[in-house]
């Protein structure tokens, strides 16, 4: 008994052979992997069996929405590779939106960040008004955008630009300010130029903070997009207004399902990036690895 | 030692005082000199105001009096000649640089690929950091950090090299180590140093002077030379009487610094 116990122990607590450590890592990887998908594969098993005790029309089956999904969005011809005309007409300009008030809004907020984080005079002068208008939400301002540039893309794209430049702002801001001073003594010391002090300490210093901005921001961005769309004649969020309005449930949750994959894919992209350019500031934090 | 030598660095009235809510005289008055290839080391106790001296000579800080001459010209703002080392390597280190690169940093854009490289593995050698060079500062440990900063400014080529309690926050087993590195890389690049350190046997096993600072406002209470056979041995040099000697005078000064109260 004794000796079966020890066996069990020195079994469980220190293996005899070292396992492979590749067979480890892909074992591992995949039990991530089951974890990460196996939750949200829980969740649509527990919406479809809901769903389908409820029989409420408001809240279809996930299979259906699904099926509704691939129909408006994926049963184009194949030389178009299966996409419908729909997601020329809707989702093109959704995503022409979504990028170019996110863009315009990052470089302004990046570039003014760094203005008012590296000049202290001038940040004393504007962070007031910063700290006013970041607290005001978008969507308040939207019959303003909407009487100074009309329903068109201008204003999507503005609204946008301008809920997304708060946080790249503050982020920025912040991020250039915890420079740390002894990396800008050491470029006194070995004679660095301004851009060089600028492209090559500022800028990486501040990157994590940046990302993080970004980040928030991507999420910001998604949700002015469909609130705005709702005063539109094309995009998602028309689609899902109007859907909406006109009882079509499946094309509703199916345009809902459309933004939460977007959303998802967005932010996993600029989660690789950041990963590739802050990967310094992970490993410096966790110590030798 | 007796060989004349011209004065590379000299500090003539040297004083500094942080004016503010309350006024605190960091240096009361500092003169002398580090003639050209000599090793000079400055002890003190804590709190004497080694940090802002090396501030003002390296020329990141104004001096409210005196003047620091590098060569003959006046320092004023940090000169091309001078390379400082920090006491906190890791954050003097670029994180998101390797080791290389880290190196790579502080020569001329200018600079041909090959000499660049020919120069980065010179200095790596040097500090005994060959196969490090594609690393990041963060995987390496502290004495090993510390490595690639004083590799850094060798590279640089520097005629004096202000070393700020340099191995003040590694073990005393690396701290050896370096100490006889610096002694080593000394020779190989012919390189004026002045070494600020709290560690009063470190200051004597280095240096061909020391000197010895008061309580702040900091003033110069002794100039000791140091002529203790070379190569300095960790164990040899040590137990040499004069070394002790030595040792025990700037710990009386030093002890009897801390206990005078202002």
């Amino acid at each position: 008994m004794s000796a079966d116990t020890s066996v069990q122990t020195s079994w469980f607590g220190t293996p005899r052979r070292a396992p492979n450590p590749r067979t480890t890592a892909r074992l591992r990887r995949l039990k991530d992997f089951a974890i990460r998908w196996g939750a949200l594969l829980g969740l649509g098993v527990a919406w479809e069996i809901v769903a389908l005790l409820l029989r409420s029309p408001f809240f279809p089956p996930l299979t259906k929405v699904i099926d509704r999904f691939v129909q408006l969005w994926f049963s184009g011809p194949p030389e178009a590779f299966f996409l419908t005309e729909k997601v020329g007409t809707d989702l093109v300009p959704s995503l022409i939106r979504l990028f170019g008030g996110w863009g315009i809004g990052v470089i302004l907020g990046i570039v003014l960040g760094v203005a008012i984080g590296r000049n202290k005079v001038f940040g004393d002068f504007v962070e007031p008004i910063i700290h006013f208008a970041r607290a005001i939400p978008p969507p308040a301002l939207l019959p303003i955008f909407f009487i100074l540039l009309g329903i068109g893309n201008e204003m999507k794209i503005s609204l946008i630009a301008f809920a997304v430049l708060w946080p790249v702002l503050l982020n920025t801001i912040d991020g250039v300010r915890s420079v740390e001073t002894l990396h800008l003594d050491t470029a006194r010391v070995f004679e660095f130029g301004r851009a060089k002090v600028f492209f090559s300490i500022v800028l990486p210093s501040a990157s994590p903070k940046i990302f993080a901005g970004l980040r928030v921001s991507l999420a910001v961005a998604l949700i002015v997009l469909v609130i705005s769309e709702m005063t539109s004649s094309s995009g998602i969020g028309y689609n899902v207004v109007i859907a909406q309005r006109g009882f079509r449930m499946l094309d509703m949750w199916a345009g809902i399902l459309v933004l939460g994959i977007l959303g998802y894919i967005l932010n996993a992209l600029l989660a690789l990036v950041e990963s590739r350019v802050t990967r310094w500031h992970r490993g410096s934090r966790e110590g030798v690895s | 030692m007796t060989v004349a030598t011209k004065d590379l660095l000299v500090i003539e009235g040297l004083g500094h005082v942080y004016e503010g809510r309350t006024r605190h005289e960091a240096i009361g008055r500092l003169d002398f000199t580090v003639p050209e290839g000599a090793f000079v080391s400055i002890v003190g106790p804590s709190g004497c105001g080694k940090t802002t001296m090396l501030r003002c000579l390296s020329g990141l800080m104004k001096p409210t009096r005196g003047t620091v001459l590098l060569e003959g010209e006046p320092v004023d703002g940090v000169p091309r000649d001078l390379a400082l080392v920090f006491q906190d390597y890791s954050r003097s280190l670029f994180p998101w640089r390797t080791v290389a690169g880290n190196i790579a940093f502080v020569l001329p854009r200018s600079m041909e690929k090959a000499e660049r490289q020919s120069r980065i593995d010179e200095v790596l050698d040097a500090v005994g950091l060959t196969g490090s060079a594609d690393k990041y500062p963060w995987q390496l440990s502290g004495g090993m950090q510390q490595r690639v900063a004083i590799a850094r400014a060798l590279a640089y080529r520097p005629k004096i090299l202000l070393m700020d309690e340099p191995f003040a926050s590694v073990d005393a087993q690396t701290r050896a180590e370096l100490e006889d590195l610096m002694l080593q890389v000394r020779d190989q690049f012919g390189m004026t140093i002045l070494f600020v350190t709290h560690d009063i046997d470190e200051s004597v096993y280095l240096a061909d002077q020391v000197l010895v600072l008061s309580k702040s406002p900091s003033t110069i209470v002794a100039k000791l030379d140091v002529d203790l056979p070379r190569p300095r041995d960790q164990v040899a040099t040590r137990e040499d009487s004069d070394f002790v000697r030595l040792r025990s005078d700037i710990a009386r000064m030093i002890r009897e610094q801390s206990q005078i109260r202002k």
